[in-house]
């Protein structure tokens, strides 16, 4: 099953401006790019043209893998707004 | 609802096990508490892999099963070792009540109910972003929109405990501290749930499981039989995840298909996919547990032991013996560290202090040989077994040697004495 049709099971409420801010320089001299495995919603999807990071908060579990997974520990990872991010109704 | 400026007597940060049971043991005794949910509502944000234990959740709610939303009473124990395509299945079952499977979502939110009624002020979708210190002592929390201030101040905001980081009352957690797990709840007939699993209506199985498409690398799958649906996932070290460039979504697709796994889920539908971070440092990563007007409780303490898949029993006893900590201290109108102290003293004196010393060692253990004892003598059972079972017309004896010599051709002696050692190390950590 593929992680979108996985992802489609939750209900999100996701906030105008993302909780997730990575060091945009940072990211540049990466080498590993960890949470663009690591992460179980994928969120992160590296842009090898714009050499730039994609973060798809919207589909964000709220795990904090990548906070601490993250190489260079530069990553800004906050909870979202408390009426936002993703409910879980079963857990 | 307070009875001056916003301050009360103790503020509870997390509606998880751990700091709803805090928060019902002081309110019970009177105490003013104010328990701070970042989710829409208690258990929206909180994931397990799928039961709770029988005997400390009495301790704290001693009505729980008449009137808890509970799915199923486990009465069997699967561990099941996986190989590429075969396994082997070692199960213990007891018409008993040790554990029953719940919803998180469901459980959570009745459990905040109950601490309502009892006195708990439940305060949801508020997120605390800070802590608030006057010199040296915690006098209360920030949330988005207002401060909060308390004699005593609870953190059971989880594995991440971003506030205990801000606290400086632990250190950077490091990705072989934490598995991340990920699992699914599938959707299935009651019956043929019972009938998959041999059980009656209500009661439930739990199967452990090790290898598969885990071979090699330090995780461990899970299943659970809710009313009429099974949760299946697993739990990886991060580390291992992040050396193997593992995306956790697709081990599980593996085991989902593990012609062990694949019969037990046939044709169910999934309900909701879900992930979450389990703290795996064991004893020698438990932070600072208090320090002025500050304790901390639950999975935020790195409370979990992970051999035994038990979490939610240790958050709810740290909740509540943090919580006598807190009645003792108001009563005093003593809130510093030494006072509060009394915290950490009672969590050595308990089992959860104690199993975490126990097993201090295994997860060092388990990181040196987990290609060992993660792969190679789990495929190893498997072929045992194999062989065992095995109708070939082979004299029994030579099937026996050759199984021996496998294992010397396949370890140099050397690694075998260096399992031996390792067991004999792990063996003599836990027991003496």
């Amino acid at each position: 099953m593929s992680l979108d049709k996985k992802l489609y099971t939750l209900k999100y409420s996701p906030d105008i401006k993302s909780h997730l801010k990575p060091d945009k320089n940072q990211c540049k001299i990466c080498e590993s790019k960890n949470c663009t495995y690591i992460c179980p919603a994928k969120v992160y999807e590296w842009n090898d043209e714009t050499k730039e990071l994609i973060v798809n908060y919207e589909n964000c579990l709220e795990c904090g893998a990548c906070r601490i997974a993250c190489e260079r520990k530069s990553l800004d990872w906050q909870y979202p707004k408390g009426t936002k991010g993703v409910t879980f109704k079963k857990g | 609802m307070l009875k001056k400026n916003n301050k009360t007597d103790v503020i509870v940060v997390g509606a998880g096990p751990a700091g709803i049971s805090c928060a019902i043991t002081l309110a019970r005794e009177g105490k003013e508490v104010v328990l701070i949910e970042r989710g829409m509502f208690a258990g929206s944000k909180n994931v397990f892999g799928g039961a709770i234990y029988t005997q400390p959740t009495k301790e704290i709610f001693p009505n729980f099963e008449s009137e808890a939303p509970i799915e199923r009473r486990n009465i069997e124990h699967k561990f099941m070792i996986l190989g590429e395509k075969d396994s082997t299945t070692i199960s213990y079952r007891k018409n008993d009540n040790v554990s029953y499977s719940v919803i998180r979502a469901k459980f959570d939110r009745w459990a905040a109910e109950e601490a309502k009624k009892a006195g708990v002020i439940l305060v949801e979708q508020t997120v605390v972003r800070s802590i608030i210190k006057n010199g040296t002592t915690v006098v209360g929390v920030k949330t988005e929109l207002e401060e909060y201030y308390a004699d005593i101040v609870i953190l059971a905001d989880g594995v991440n405990s971003l506030l205990a980081k801000q606290l400086k009352l632990r250190k950077n957690i490091e990705p072989k501290d934490v598995a991340l797990s990920v699992k699914e709840v599938i959707k299935l007939d009651k019956n043929i749930i019972n009938q998959r699993f041999n059980v009656k209506d209500n009661e439930g199985a739990i199967g452990e499981i090790f290898g598969g498409p885990m071979l090699g690398i330090l995780g461990l799958g899970f299943m659970y039989t809710n009313s009429d649906s099974i949760t299946i996932g697993l739990g990886v070290s991060l580390n291992d995840l992040i050396e193997n460039n593992y995306r956790p979504y697709e081990i599980l697709e593996k085991l989902k298909e593990h012609p062990t796994i694949a019969p037990l889920i046939e044709g169910g539908t999934l309900q909701e996919y879900s992930a979450h971070l389990i703290p795996e440092g064991g004893y020698k990563k438990v932070p600072k547990l208090c320090d002025n007007g500050v304790m901390i409780v639950g999975d935020a303490g790195m409370l979990v032991n992970n051999l035994h898949w038990e979490g939610t029993n240790l958050a709810m006893i740290s909740g509540k013996l943090a919580g006598e900590t807190a009645i003792d201290a108001l009563n005093k109108g003593d809130y510093s560290r030494k006072m509060l102290s009394n915290y950490e003293n009672a969590l050595s004196d308990s089992f959860i202090m104690k199993d975490l010393r126990t097993y201090k060692d295994l997860m060092d253990v388990a990181h040196q040989r987990q290609k060992a004892f993660l792969s190679y003598y789990l495929k190893k059972v498997n072929s045992f077994f194999e062989m065992f079972t095995s109708v070939n017309s082979v004299p029994k004896k030579e099937n026996y040697h050759n199984f021996i010599k496998s294992i010397l051709k396949d370890r140099k002696i050397s690694e075998l004495f260096k399992d031996i050692w390792a067991v004999i190390r792990l063996l003599w950590s836990i027991l003496v």
